[in-house]
């Protein structure tokens, strides 16, 4: 019997029998690992409530035949506690995990970077400072680059002229300078296309600066990108909850009103000055 | 694989909750050897529970007519719901004998995953219930892990904005018989948020 020992975050959780689970986690060196948590379902359980979904653990396995058993865990960060404290954390945080999960197909293949993300983002989560949308939407785009499907947002996704451009278009990969164009794109307005870089680069400041129009828009870019590249549709996508939409907006000229395929001009040198400073009022951890 | 008939009971059975391949088996084999008599009390039940048990207009409980036995009973206090995921947590509850209110049974927990959400449960029908009937206490208890605590998040959250109505949790806390230190950060934290004073 062969021991192994590794950091990971747990993303799902199947029954197994009368009192078993099987833990799907994300780990640092190994991958996704699927292994087998014996007795974790009676209250008297040594493993407790620490392989929960979303708690980041040191865990030692040890080799099965079919699947791998965990034989001790150890609680890195309790990320469950804070997250299912709040619906719309909550929400954020299974689609972050389901997204990780679809993104390694192949178990024991390492993904660090893909680990590192989902850390990142349920400490976001958990610590409760962002608004949880926007650490949602900073995920996608940055798991998104992890799989290789990183959408052009600031030079054209077909010749790789500098932009910002006008056109998006999902399935030609991003943004699309004039020449290049095709008949469906969309026109996000262009503090969209700030919004959307400052998330995959984590430009935080000016991500939180940024409006309610802006934020929604941009969550439907990203959503569309990565259901686009995915074969199955996310299925805990259409639960999350965006509450930032209802955020009361003030001076927002005219963004509120667009929708993904309207033009809307001048809305943008607004959000972009530093003095901007809007905030998520009454959002998570107010 | 078996043949026919056989492998067919075999994956029926297998896909009932926590009953692995083997033990379908092991529970298809005993059924072939088992009396014909005792084969057709199995088969009566199974044709009837379909049929014969619905659920409750008012809590949502098995029933086997248009209200339960327990929303019938007008010793029962109105004022005051148990919200619980299951049926089954309905009889765990009444186990205690600690409880005189009535219940509302959700039909599970939100689990975004598994593709349900606030639409999926009987959510709204708990609201308009609270809002028509003289429903002081609701009482959430929905199962101490991370679905049932999200479930319960969002309850009290819909929950918050009727007046004069008390919300109130199952407390969870440290397991009796054990020591503090082996306890996990989940229990420990929610044991700590829930302390009360003495
Ligand atoms: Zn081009
Ligand atoms: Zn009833």
């Amino acid at each position: 019997m062969s021991l192994y020992r590794d950091t990971g975050v747990v993303l799902r959780l199947h029954k197994l029998g009368e009192a078993d689970r099987i833990v799907t986690m994300l780990s640092r060196r190994h991958g996704k690992v699927r292994a087998v948590a014996k007795g974790v379902r009676r209250t008297t359980s040594r493993f407790g409530a620490r392989l929960e979904p979303f708690n980041h653990v040191d865990t030692q396995f040890y080799t099965g035949r079919t699947l791998d058993v965990i034989t001790q865990v150890e609680t890195i960060d309790a990320f469950a506690l804070p997250i299912v404290g709040d619906y719309q954390r909550y929400t954020s945080a299974v689609a972050i995990t389901e997204t990780a999960d679809r993104l390694t197909a192949e178990e024991g293949e390492p993904a660090l970077k893909l680990y590192l993300l989902v850390v990142g983002a349920l400490r976001a989560l958990a610590d409760g400072q962002r608004d949880s949308s926007l650490v949602l939407d900073a995920f996608f785009l940055r798991a998104m680059a992890f799989a290789g499907w990183e959408p052009a947002i600031t030079e054209c996704a077909r010749c790789g002229e500098p932009g910002p451009h006008h056109a998006f278009n999902v399935q030609a990969g991003g943004s699309l300078c004039g020449r290049c164009r095709t008949p469906g794109s969309v026109h996000p307005a262009p503090e969209v296309l700030v919004l959307l870089a400052a998330l995959l680069h984590g430009d935080w400041p000016v991500a939180e600066g940024s409006l309610a129009g802006a934020r929604r828009d941009a969550s439907g870019l990203v959503a569309a990108h990565l259901q686009w590249h995915l074969e199955r549709q996310l299925r805990s996508l259409p639960f999350v909850e965006r509450r930032a939409r209802e955020a009361p907006i003030t001076g927002a000229l005219g963004s509120d009103a667009m929708s993904g395929d309207t033009e809307v001009t001048g809305a943008a040198q607004g959000t972009r000055g530093s003095g901007v400073t809007e905030g998520v009022p009454g959002g998570p951890g107010a | 694989m078996y043949e026919g008939v056989v492998q067919d009971l075999i994956d029926e059975l297998g896909r009932l909750p926590g009953i692995g391949p083997k033990s379908a088996q092991r529970i298809a084999f005993h059924l072939l050897a088992t009396d014909p008599v005792d084969i057709g009390r199995l088969q009566d039940v199974l044709g009837k529970v379909k049929e014969g048990v619905r659920f409750c207009d008012v809590c949502g409980n098995v029933s086997e007519e248009e209200q339960c036995r327990i929303c019938r009973d007008l010793r029962r206090d109105p004022a005051l719901i148990c919200v619980v995921e299951e049926p089954k947590d309905v009889l765990a509850v009444e186990r205690t004998r600690e409880f005189r209110g009535r219940y509302h049974v959700l039909g599970g927990a939100l689990d975004p995953l598994s593709g349900i959400g606030p639409d999926q449960l009987r959510i709204k029908d708990l609201l308009s219930r609270i809002g028509a009937e003289e429903v002081t206490e609701v009482i959430i208890a929905t199962d101490p892990n991370t679905e049932g605590e999200a479930t319960a998040t969002y309850l009290v959250r819909m929950l918050r904005d009727f007046p004069g109505l008390t919300v109130t949790r199952l407390a969870s806390g440290l397991p009796m018989g054990g020591d503090l230190e082996f306890a996990d950060e989940l229990t420990l934290g929610r044991a700590l948020s829930g302390r009360r004073a003495l």
